[in-house]
């Protein structure tokens, strides 16, 4: 445990000194209150408290933020490592690889959970100043925290197996944009190609649902969305997938980061310094 | 006692052999110089015995251990060739990580740092230091913990003489605690003849595993008797003695060590023809040479 937290610090002073903890959460913050500015329109149309709609909107901002932050804060984590030749020495001290992966995983979701924490804070702040019946909204929000950090965990993971694999950070780096592509911009389009072809037919009823649970990013939309008074201020696939039970989509939430985390540090183990 | 054992141990990379059956044994308070040239397989041997990469065949003992067990790896200190460590962290704070993973406090990192004159840069990141600089802390981390085994991958190469010599005091103290050292280098001159012991590897063959007396010994080189004779006599003072002459001069014989009392003898007869003798034993390159040269098919 304390080897754990050892890399755990050294991590975070890490991401303190390359500006990743600020980047990360200017960038939240940012999102964040043009979201409140842009999404204090609708409510009153929709009949649901504005905290409501500033979650819906926060659940399809987070659904790309939150998995890129994550990669380009990790992609580097072991490719970076085997080029500095910082890996061979670390690895003759009496601490596993596990060990040394769980450490940094602590770092960066802590600093995940830091930029995350202030955005939905500011987004959340702003709805409540502006409409005293958001309160309402607070428990949905507070859900939409802890799923992205699930989410986030799980990219967090992915870009450790990537990292392991590519060896290069130049190649990790190029594989990490890849995933974020296929996982969070491609899939989506993919599904929305097949339902249209498909026409409501088999698809649509038996595979479509499991298709959307295999998704992190789409099972995290699922539960939030599906949770949430605001399920009407949404569209697109989550809208058409309000079949799939939110339990299902938040067991799904829960197994990836824990099948990538195990994935990553068995790629790491194949790693020859 | 002994701290490292490998017997018959072998490495292959593909088609090439990097270790061919070497055995070597380094004992508690032993210095062990390991020689070669690039390739002849130091780091793949050093790799093996950190636990970092298996050996094919053979048996390596870590303090009585498999080698990258966790009792061995507690054990062990490492030094790699060019050391490298993360920029953005300061020389205080990565000592100070290195000593948590080894389960001691990170106040030590101060006296760590003290003890290879890196005291002041402690503070500094070390992105801003220099290839000496960073092989201090390097050694630093090395030290943390009294290790009972210390493998040193070419770690004087970047450091000035001086820097050389205080590097080799800080081992003699290690050595004579206790710690069995294990230290490459590509040239002996490097070693400084510091060590108790030298290994020589050839194309990942052990081709000689003793003190610098008995290698010196062993290879027998010749030895050169430089004479420097009187203006004009050159000619005659190698005609007498069946030297070359090297200029107006000087003239130059070879002799084996056991003739060379005799061959000095002779020397000293032509009192009257020269002024000056100079005895030059083989260098240590030279002897590094002959041995390094010998590889068994």
């Amino acid at each position: 445990m304390n080897r754990i937290a050892a890399v755990a610090n050294t991590e975070i002073r890490i991401a303190l000194r390359n500006r990743w903890v600020a980047i990360a959460v200017v960038m939240m913050a940012l999102f964040s209150m043009v979201l409140s500015a842009a999404g204090s329109a609708p409510t009153g149309q929709l009949g649901v408290d504005k905290l409501s709609v500033v979650v819906a909107s926060l659940t399809s901002l987070a659904v790309y933020l939150v998995p890129l932050m994550a990669l380009l804060m990790a992609f580097d984590s072991i490719a970076g490592e085997v080029e500095r030749g910082t890996l061979p020495l670390v690895l003759t001290y009496p601490v596993s690889r596990g060990e040394i992966l769980a450490g940094k995983f602590l770092a960066h979701l802590g600093t995940l959970a830091l930029a995350v924490a202030i955005g939905y804070g500011i987004a959340g702040a702003a709805a409540l100043w502006s409409d005293p019946t958001a309160g309402r909204g607070i428990p949905s929000l507070f859900r939409l925290f802890w799923t992205s950090l699930l989410l986030g965990a799980t990219f967090l993971a992915i870009a450790y197996a990537i990292s392991a694999l590519a060896r290069r950070p130049g190649a990790a780096a190029g594989l990490a944009v890849g995933v974020w592509l296929v996982f969070i911009v491609l899939y989506d389009l993919g599904l929305l190609a097949a339902i249209v072809a498909d026409g409501g037919g088999t698809f649509t009823t038996t595979v479509f649902p499991w298709l959307m649970l295999a998704n992190p990013a789409d099972a995290f939309r699922l539960y939030n969305l599906a949770a949430s008074d605001a399920a009407g201020a949404a569209s697109g696939l989550a809208g058409a997938a309000n079949t799939i039970p939110p339990a299902q989509a938040l067991a799904s939430l829960w197994l990836w980061p824990a099948a990538t985390f195990l994935a990553a540090v068995a790629a790491f183990r194949k790693v020859t310094p | 006692m002994l701290i490292l054992t490998l017997s018959q141990v072998t490495r292959t990379f593909g088609e090439t052999r990097a270790l061919a059956n070497v055995s070597l044994e380094v004992a508690a308070g032993e210095r062990v110089a390991l020689l070669g040239h690039n390739g002849a397989g130091k780091s793949t041997l050093m790799k093996i015995v950190l636990g970092l990469i298996p050996a094919d065949d053979g048996a390596i003992e870590v303090v009585g251990a498999a080698p990258g067990s966790r009792t061995a790896r507690a054990a062990t200190a490492y030094l790699p060739e060019n050391v490298a460590f993360h920029p953005a962290l300061t020389g205080l704070e990565q000592i100070g990580f290195y000593l948590r993973l080894r389960g001691e406090s990170p106040a030590k990192a101060r006296n760590l740092l003290d003890r290879v004159g890196l005291g002041e840069a402690g503070q500094r990141r070390i992105g801003t230091y220099s290839k000496g600089m960073r092989q201090r802390v390097g050694l630093a981390q090395a030290l943390i913990g009294r290790p009972k085994l210390m493998v040193l991958d070419e770690p004087t190469s970047g450091l000035d003489p001086v820097s050389r010599r205080e590097f080799y005091a800080i081992l003699d103290e290690l050595a004579a605690d206790g710690t069995a050292i294990l230290l490459s280098s590509h040239a002996l001159t490097e070693v400084e003849a510091r060590t108790d012991r030298i290994a020589i590897l050839s194309r990942g063959h052990l081709v000689a595993n003793d003190t610098l007396a008995n290698l010196r010994r062993g290879a027998a080189l010749p030895i050169q008797l430089q004479v420097a004779a009187r203006p004009d006599s050159a000619e005659e003072v190698a005609r007498r003695l069946h030297g070359r002459r090297v200029n107006g001069v000087r003239v130059d014989l070879d002799c084996t060590p056991d003739e060379k009392l005799t061959r000095l003898s002779d020397i000293a007869e032509l009192r009257s023809l020269i002024e000056d003798v100079q005895v030059v034993p083989p260098s240590l390159e030279d002897i590094y040479e002959h041995f390094s040269r010998r590889v068994p098919q």
